[in-house]
This record gives structure tokens, C-alpha cells and sequence, in this order.
């Protein structure tokens, strides 16, 4: 069971999951649910106030296990001054990924950035700037990947490529934690649903078997 | 191997980033600049004057210039949550440290060149006779406060008051070194033998090899908080 507590508020309380490799899981909630809180806590950025988050049965905070986690969030990572090739340099160099220039050249291919490999980050709009932090994300092929609203300032193509890749990673057994406000979007990703509301976890399960009450107003229940 | 890769990777980026700016460097040297400058109009520049006042004046434009540096050095970390995207790759978070500190050195060499280079014009006083202690002093006293202050930057950079925070938790802590490059400055400048300062030689490397190291070790803590 983790918690995370800001002071005297629970940003998330008595969370307890299990995920396997090749699971995709949608998670979805109002804001302040706990959503990203429990994403930076999958990500090692922050340690649980109570509880532990074990990768591979081991402390998550681990290097070998840091090497194994891609995490895209609100903010992008990236340095504005640098070039949307030399932030991918630079941090292909800090994983010591072998092959760094070929992989570059694919995330830059896959994310549509090529013509904008050579422009500072800082002149991209945002939409751009979240393709650059995706390509980022996927530099490393990351075996867990946590994404955190990722669909946000995406043209219509950039969000194809990623649906796309959601659905192709579980295959090759990669676990993929998301978060979304749009839930039918999420849903025709995702098998498993985790819903969150006020720091807690309330329900956990086959997105088949959801009840209805904490489905959106507007949503349809998912096909099994 | 792959350390020094971390390290080389995160010396260059601060260099690309400031070459593409240059905020950083240009605001310490007009600093250091200003500071020496007007001291200038304080006292009448002559050797003994020179002799009594300039290691002072030189160390306190050093100390406000680093505090410059060290602040913008995490400024650029700040924005878009770049440390975190460090913290997020498989490096162990001292050669972060050592990587940023690398780069903080050569930046506050810089600009400890160009103030010298100013201060010997302004207040007419040649360097070049003691230019080789003057050297040793300055580069293991400004390693240490270095040190200090990219460790403290880290810390302060995670605070509301950023700013204000850093002089305040790195001045306590950097006082020792501060005093040693000052007293050692002095005698090496008026010509007196290293012997009579090898103390404060001293004082200065063992300073400067232990906020080295512990920076290095805490510096996974200063991350996660």
C-alpha cells in the first residue's frame, strides 16, 4: 500500500497495484484524483510518504531499473536553448545508448521533427515540444512506459503515431500506464482501467467490467 | 568509462547552453567588473594600498560573481523540470554534481580571469611576480567554494526564494574558504615566502577535496527533495 502526503493532504492513499509486462492501463479520474502523483511515484521521481514501489520485486529507485522506465509528463524535460537533436543527444548520452545517432534519426523520423532537428526547442510550439519530449521517451525503449496525459497539444497525426505505438508496445510486452481526460480515447487503448478519485484508488479492473456509475456522463461502456 | 561519458555529456550541454545565451558568464564579469571598478574610487590605487586591500576585493567580487553562477547554473534546470529529467535516467546523481560543478569551475575561472586582468589595470598593480601561487590559491579555493555553491544552487533551486536562499546557505558554509583564499592571496601577493601561507594553502585543498566528495555523495538527496 503506497500513500503521498503534500503537508496534510493526501495526494494519494493506500494504492496498491500490480502490473504486468505487456499490460496497457488507462488511468482516469477528475483533477486532484492523484493521477500524476501515482505516475512520479512509478517513475522514481518521488518516494512514497508511506509504502514501497518495487520494480522486478526491487526498489524502484535503482539505476538498473531507472534504465528500464520512460516517463513523459506536463513538463517536457527539455532544455530551450538546444536543439531538438542535441536534447535527444543529450540525453541518449546519458543512458549510453549504443547506436545513439540511428536511434536519433528513428525518433526524429517516427515524431515527424526531421526538418526541425536543428531548431532550439525553445522556438517550437508547444504541440512540437511534446513530440520532441515523446521522442525522448522512446529514445531509450524504455520497457515501462508512464505517460501523463500524453495527447495533449497533438495535431491529429502525431496522435495517430501514438495510438498507434499504445497499442503496439503491450504487444511486444511493454506495460503502459497513461493518464487521460478522454476517455473513450483511453479506453480503445487500454484493457485494464484504474480510477481514481480524491487520492484513492476506486476501482481497479478490466475496463469490461467497469460499473457504470464511474464511467463520464458521455461515455459509452467498452466492448469486452 | 560511461561516468566520464554522464559527466562529458552534462560539462558540454552547460557549455552549448551558455554559448547559445551567454547570460551567465556576460552578468558575472560585469559584476566582478562593476565591484572592482568601483572600489577603484574608494581608496588611491598605489602598491602598499593596492597590497592591503586588493586580495579582499578581488574575493568578495569572486564570491558575488559565483553566487550568480551558481544561481543561472540551476536556473536553466528549472525550466521545464530539466533536473528531473536527469533524475529520471540511470546515472548515479553525484556525476550530475560533478558534471555541473566542472562547469560552474570554468565559468567562475573566466570570470576570475577577466576581474584579475581589470584589477591589475585599474589599481596598477602587476600580478606576474606571484602569478603561480596566485594561481594555485585561486584555482583550490574557487574549486571548493564551487563546490559549495553548486551543491547549495541544487538545494536553493527546489526553494520558493530561490535567490535570497542561496547566498544565505552558501556564505555560512563557504566562509572558511572564503578567509583562507584571502589570508593566502595576501601573502602570496606581497612576495612572502609559501611557507608563511602553506596553512591556508592547506585549509583551502582539504576544503575543497571534502565538499567535493560530500557534495558528490548527498547529492541523491538534494535531487529527490
Amino acid at each position: 500500500m503506497v500513500s503521498k502526503y503534500f503537508g496534510d493532504l493526501a495526494a494519494l492513499s493506500g494504492a496498491h497495484l500490480r502490473i504486468e509486462p505487456g499490460e496497457a492501463i488507462l488511468l482516469y479520474g477528475p483533477n486532484g484524483a492523484g493521477k500524476t502523483t501515482l505516475l512520479r511515484l512509478l517513475a522514481s521521481l518521488d518516494r512514497p510518504s508511506e509504502g514501497r514501489v518495487l520494480f522486478g520485486g526491487k526498489d524502484i529507485h535503482r539505476q538498473a531499473a531507472k534504465a528500464a522506465i520512460g516517463f513523459a509528463s506536463h513538463a517536457t524535460f527539455l532544455y530551450g536553448d538546444l536543439t531538438v537533436r542535441e536534447n535527444l543527444k543529450f540525453f541518449g548520452r546519458l543512458f549510453a545508448l549504443p547506436r545513439l545517432e540511428n536511434r536519433i534519426a528513428a525518433a526524429l523520423e517516427l515524431f515527424r521533427l526531421d526538418d526541425r532537428a536543428r531548431t532550439p526547442v525553445y522556438k517550437l510550439s508547444r504541440g512540437m515540444q511534446q513530440r520532441v519530449s515523446l521522442a525522448r521517451v522512446f529514445l531509450h525503449e524504455p520497457q515501462f512506459l508512464l505517460l501523463d496525459e500524453p495527447f495533449t497539444g497533438l495535431d491529429a497525426a502525431t496522435v495517430a503515431i501514438l495510438e498507434t505505438l499504445l497499442r503496439q508496445l503491450p504487444v511486444e510486452g511493454k506495460s503502459v500506464v497513461f493518464s487521460t481526460h478522454d476517455f473513450e480515447r483511453g479506453a480503445a487503448l487500454a484493457r485494464r482501467l484504474v480510477a481514481l478519485e480524491s487520492g484513492r484508488i476506486r476501482y481497479d479492473g478490466p475496463l469490461a467490467l467497469v460499473p457504470r456509475n464511474l464511467l463520464p456522463v458521455t461515455a459509452e461502456k467498452p466492448e469486452s | 568509462m560511461r561516468s566520464l561519458t554522464i559527466i562529458s555529456a552534462i560539462f558540454v550541454k552547460d557549455l552549448r547552453v551558455e554559448w547559445r545565451n551567454r547570460e551567465t558568464l556576460a552578468a558575472m564579469c560585469v559584476f566582478g567588473l562593476l565591484v572592482v571598478f568601483l572600489f577603484n574610487f574608494a581608496f588611491a590605487p598605489g602598491r602598499e594600498e593596492s597590497l592591503r586591500l586588493l586580495p579582499g576585493l578581488l574575493w568578495v567580487s569572486f564570491a558575488f560573481a559565483g553566487i550568480i553562477c551558481f544561481n543561472r547554473s540551476f536556473a536553466v534546470e528549472r525550466e521545464n523540470a530539466c533536473l528531473e529529467g536527469m533524475a529520471l535516467a540511470a546515472v548515479d546523481p553525484g556525476l550530475i554534481f560533478v558534471g555541473k560543478m566542472l562547469a560552474n569551475l570554468l565559468f567562475l575561472g573566466i570570470a576570475e580571469c577577466v576581474i584579475v586582468f581589470a584589477a591589475s589595470l585599474w589599481y596598477d598593480f602587476s600580478f606576474l611576480p606571484s602569478l603561480k601561487w596566485f594561481a594555485l590559491i585561486t584555482f583550490l579555493c574557487t574549486t571548493g567554494y564551487v563546490a559549495v555553491g553548486t551543491m547549495f544552487g541544487a538545494v536553493a533551486a527546489n526553494t520558493h526564494m530561490r535567490e535570497v536562499m542561496l547566498p544565505v546557505l552558501q556564505f555560512p558554509v563557504a566562509v572558511p574558504v572564503l578567509i583562507a583564499g584571502i589570508e593566502a592571496s595576501t601573502g602570496a601577493l606581497k612576495g612572502d615566502p609559501p611557507a608563511t601561507y602553506l596553512g591556508w594553502i592547506k585549509l583551502a585543498a582539504g576544503f575543497a577535496v571534502i565538499f567535493t566528495v560530500l557534495s558528490y555523495l548527498l547529492f541523491e538527496y538534494v535531487l529527490e527533495e
